[in-house]
């Protein structure tokens, strides 16, 4: 095991060490984050890293393979741009958690704020607590469930990514409707809550999406090129 | 980009530890704001009656003479505590009065508080140079705000720096950018209330104090810039005995809050929180949109 401690030490070590093939099935233990930037960032190769206490703007972006669990708060940022593996945060999580990540599974324990998984393109995001507003915005691909309730304007613009709600809506988005839970939607929603260690049914959430009516929908549109 | 911190202390043992506490909390917002700093500072109110000035004059001020000029034309008890280029007046008078003629026969000074209890220090420079150059670490009071500024809607000048006060203790800062600044200066002008400078920031604390004017609460006059002010802000205010959190309903402008059973502190980032004691303990989240948080002494 690799220990950091990030009280009175810079970031960059840490995230060196992430970026290096040595990195490779290690595990990583953070200490001291004290609402630091970018801890974690980068992580290229299978591996496990945990960080005690609370960090600041765009932990664990870029994440590739690695398993990152953070055992506080999370600033802005979180996972952005994830392409694979996992993050996990115990506490809540600021705005624009997941923003264009492509890949892996973001769990927030707690409650994530505005603007969580805008422009996600393709990962799993799961929420245990509720969710800020215009969340979803402009999502393309990849799986939002959020257990609580969301804010305002969810999944305004939305492509293809579906999202599962067991709360109260705040309102829907331009072009985001409710569509049937049909048997295979519960099925992927239970697979994917199990993975996220969450204990509810499938069967308590509602199912959101595009209508796709908005213009990039419209083949109509495609004579203008 | 700007940092905001605020720190309202709760047990009355904190209140000679305030300006370390917010100081170590100004000083980690560094990289939000390297243009300018200042704190407004809450503490030994002065008896009714009376009134305390800060006054900004630059470092070869001749606060004795000053001190002499306000004794005769103002108050024959008139005092001036001197720290570095700022001055603290206090005297027996009327605090409109009193701010009035400073304004129009003192040339070389400034204000930058009226009120009983509020002080403040800003100049331009980083955040340790201004900490240092007022001795802000060795300062006690019952609350404090701060900012480091880093400009993007006006000049880089002392004047321009936060926190503003534009009534009788009352103070923000601003963390974002107002859009409408201009025709609502112009409004609140034609309403009597003084502005010193352009600048977007100055603009929300003179909307909140043309409300309190008219006789609203500081939650009543909040709610309404909520509908008034266009923009993006997290504002941090303070009054005499009060201490408050907005944001703004989009919120792109970040906050934090935490609070202990001693302290209620709030700042753009948790980096600033992490240097408080307890903070460990505390706790911890994210104010909502449109949400008004506050705090008053009982």
């Amino acid at each position: 095991m690799e220990k950091f401690d990030l009280q009175g030490n810079p970031v960059r070590a840490l995230n060196s060490a992430l970026h290096q093939e040595q990195a490779r099935m290690k595990e990583f233990e953070v200490s001291n984050p004290g609402g630091k930037h970018n801890v974690a960032c980068g992580a290229r190769y299978p591996c496990s890293v945990t960080i005690h206490g609370h960090v600041g703007y765009y932990c664990a972006g870029m994440n590739q393979q690695a398993d990152i669990v953070i055992h506080g708060n999370a600033g802005p940022g979180l996972a952005e741009n994830m392409m694979s593996g996992s993050v996990r945060v115990h506490g809540n999580a600021s705005q624009y958690c997941g923003a264009t990540s492509h890949g892996g599974l973001l769990v927030i324990q707690g409650d994530a704020a505005a603007r969580c998984g805008i422009s996600m393109k393709g990962s799993d995001i799961v929420v245990g607590g509720s969710i800020g507003h215009m969340s979803a915005f402009m999502a393309q691909s990849g799986r939002l469930v959020v257990c609580g309730d969301t804010g305002d304007s969810l999944g305004d613009s939305i492509y293809e990514a579906r999202m599962y709600v067991r709360g109260r809506v705040g309102s829907l988005g331009t072009d985001c409707i409710e569509k049937p839970m049909e048997p295979e939607h519960t099925e992927e929603l239970q697979a994917l809550l199990e993975k996220a260690g969450m204990e509810h049914r499938a069967d308590e959430f509602r199912r959101y999406g595009s209508a796709r009516r908005l213009y990039n929908f419209e083949v109509d549109n495609a004579d203008a090129y | 980009m700007c940092g905001i911190v605020g720190l309202y202390t709760k047990s009355p043992g904190l209140e000679n530890h305030l300006g370390r506490m917010v100081s170590a909390m100004l000083e980690k917002m560094t990289e939000r704001g390297p243009d300018s700093a200042g704190v407004a500072i809450y503490h030994d109110p002065v008896s009714e009656g009376s009134v305390k000035i800060t006054l900004q004059g630059d470092d070869e001020a001749d606060w004795k003479d000053v001190e002499r000029v306000l004794r005769e034309n103002l108050e024959a008890g008139a005092r001036i505590v001197p720290i570095a280029s700022h001055g603290v007046a206090t005297m027996k008078c009327d605090a409109d009065r009193a701010a009035s003629w400073i304004e129009a026969n003192l040339e070389h000074v400034r204000i930058t508080s009226v009120g009983n209890a509020i002080e403040i220090f800003k100049e331009k420079g980083l955040p340790s140079q201004v900490i240092d150059k007022f001795h802000l670490s060795e300062m006690a009071g019952t609350h404090a705000l701060g900012h480091t500024r880093m400009a993007t809607e006006s000049a880089v000048t002392t004047a321009h720096s936060h926190p503003f006060n534009t009534g009788r203790d009352l103070c923000l800062v601003h963390n974002g950018s107002l859009s409408n600044h201009n025709r609502l200066r112009e409004r609140l002008r034609a309403e009597g209330i003084r502005f010193q400078t352009d600048n977007d920031s100055e603009v929300a604390a003179g909307y909140l104090t043309w409300r309190l004017g008219q006789g609203a609460s500081l939650n009543e006059a909040m709610e309404a810039a909520i509908a008034d002010l266009d923009g993006f802000y997290t504002f941090a205010i303070g009054t005499e005995d009060g201490f408050a959190v907005l944001r703004d309903p989009i919120a792109c402008k970040p906050a934090v809050i935490a609070e202990t059973e001693d302290w209620v502190a709030m700042s753009s980032e948790f980096r600033a929180i992490a240097q408080l004691p307890g903070n460990e303990k505390a706790r911890i989240w994210e104010p909502e949109p449109a949400t008004i948080y506050s705090w008053e002494r009982s």
